[in-house]
C-alpha cells in the first residue's frame, strides 16, 4: 500500500485569546521590528498514512485532525497533502 | 466505600488524592491507565499532574487510555467522578464535562492559594456543604482558563452547573469559573486542588470537605436503598 504524507496546521479559532501570540508580539520590540500585528501561534503535525488510495488516507488524517490534533471548540485545522 | 485514584504517566497528585480519600474515611485504590478495570470503585478521582506529558494539548492523550473508556462508561451509569486540575482537563477533552481549559491569560504558571465560592450543591462532592461557603485551596496550573461559547456558558449558569467560582480569578477564566459539573451531577471538575488542602498543617483543610461530602453522599444513598 502506498504512503501519503500529510501536514495538519492547527490554529486557535478567531476570537479565542491567544496569550502565546500576544507574548510573541510584545517581544518584537526587542528585535527592533515594527509594524507587525495579529500574531497567532498554532501547531503543525506531520504524519504518513499508509492506505490504498489518497481518499482513504485523507479520511484517516482528517479523523485524527478532528479528534486528536485539534479541539473543535477552540481550534480550527487545515489538512494538506505533502507527498 | 472504595474510591479509585487513576494514575497516568505524569500524574503527580495521585498520592495526595489517595491520602485525602483515606482521611475522609473511604478506601483508596490506585487504578492504572493501561488497564480498563476499575477494581470495584464506587467513585473515581482523576488527579492532577501532566498526564502523558500534556503533549499536544493538556488531557487529550489521556482521554484515549483504556482506563478512561471505563471511566466514561461508569460516569454514564452515575458513578461519581472528580477531576482535579489535569484531571479536569482530561474530563473536558473526553467530553464528560463541557468547555475547555486554555492557557492562562497572563501566560504564567499560577501557583498560589485562592478562595472559591461554592455555588452548586448538585454533586455528591458538594451535597453535604452549605451553599455559598468560601473554601481556600491552592491552584497550580499553566492551562486553567475556563472557556466555552457564551450561549453554552449561559446554559451552564441556568442549569446550576457552575459549581465553583473564583473570588480572585487567577487565570482569566470566563465568568470566574473554577469548577463545573455534568448535567446529571455525578461528574465534577475543578482546577484548584482540594487534595492539597486536606489538613490544617498544609494551610487549609477545606479541600477535605469535598471528599467527606462524597463519603456522606454515598452513605446516604446506601441508606436510601436499604
Amino acid at each position: 500500500m502506498p504512503d501519503f504524507r500529510f501536514a495538519v496546521a492547527v490554529m486557535p479559532k478567531p476570537g479565542i485569546l491567544d496569550p502565546q501570540g500576544r507574548a510573541v508580539e510584545q517581544s518584537l520590540g526587542h528585535l527592533d521590528v515594527e509594524g507587525v500585528h495579529d500574531v497567532r501561534v498554532g501547531r503543525r503535525v506531520e504524519l504518513t498514512v499508509q492506505a490504498p488510495g489518497e481518499e482513504a488516507a485523507r479520511a484517516v488524517a482528517a479523523r485524527l485532525a478532528e479528534e486528536l490534533f485539534s479541539n473543535p471548540l477552540i481550534e480550527t485545522y487545515a489538512l494538506e497533502l505533502l507527498a | 466505600m472504595r474510591v479509585g485514584v487513576v494514575r497516568f504517566p505524569g500524574s503527580n497528585c495521585d498520592a495526595d488524592a489517595y491520602h485525602a480519600v483515606e482521611l475522609a474515611g473511604a478506601e483508596a485504590v490506585y487504578l492504572w491507565h493501561e488497564e480498563a478495570d476499575l477494581h470495584g470503585s464506587d467513585a473515581v478521582v482523576l488527579p492532577g499532574g501532566f498526564a502523558y506529558g500534556d503533549y499536544l494539548r493538556a488531557g487529550v492523550l489521556a482521554r484515549f487510555s483504556p482506563i478512561m473508556r471505563s471511566v466514561a462508561v461508569a460516569a454514564g451509569r452515575g458513578v461519581p467522578v472528580l477531576g482535579i486540575c489535569n484531571g479536569f482537563q482530561v474530563l473536558a477533552e473526553a467530553g464528560l464535562l463541557p468547555g475547555a481549559l486554555l492557557r492562562n491569560e497572563g501566560l504564567r504558571f499560577v501557583h498560589r492559594w485562592v478562595a472559591l465560592r461554592l455555588e452548586g450543591r448538585g454533586t455528591p462532592f458538594t451535597a453535604a456543604l452549605p451553599e455559598g461557603i468560601v473554601l481556600r485551596m491552592p491552584v497550580a496550573h499553566g492551562e486553567g482558563r475556563y472557556y466555552d461559547e457564551p450561549a453554552r456558558l449561559d446554559e451552564l449558569e441556568r442549569g446550576g452547573r457552575v459549581v465553583f467560582r473564583y473570588i480572585d480569578n487567577p487565570n482569566g477564566s470566563l465568568r470566574d469559573i473554577a469548577g463545573v459539573r455534568n448535567e446529571a451531577g455525578n461528574v465534577l471538575g475543578l482546577m484548584p486542588h482540594p487534595e492539597r488542602a486536606d489538613e490544617p498543617l498544609l494551610g487549609s483543610a477545606d479541600g477535605l470537605l469535598l471528599f467527606r461530602s462524597l463519603v456522606e453522599s454515598a452513605a446516604a444513598m446506601m441508606g436510601a436503598r436499604r
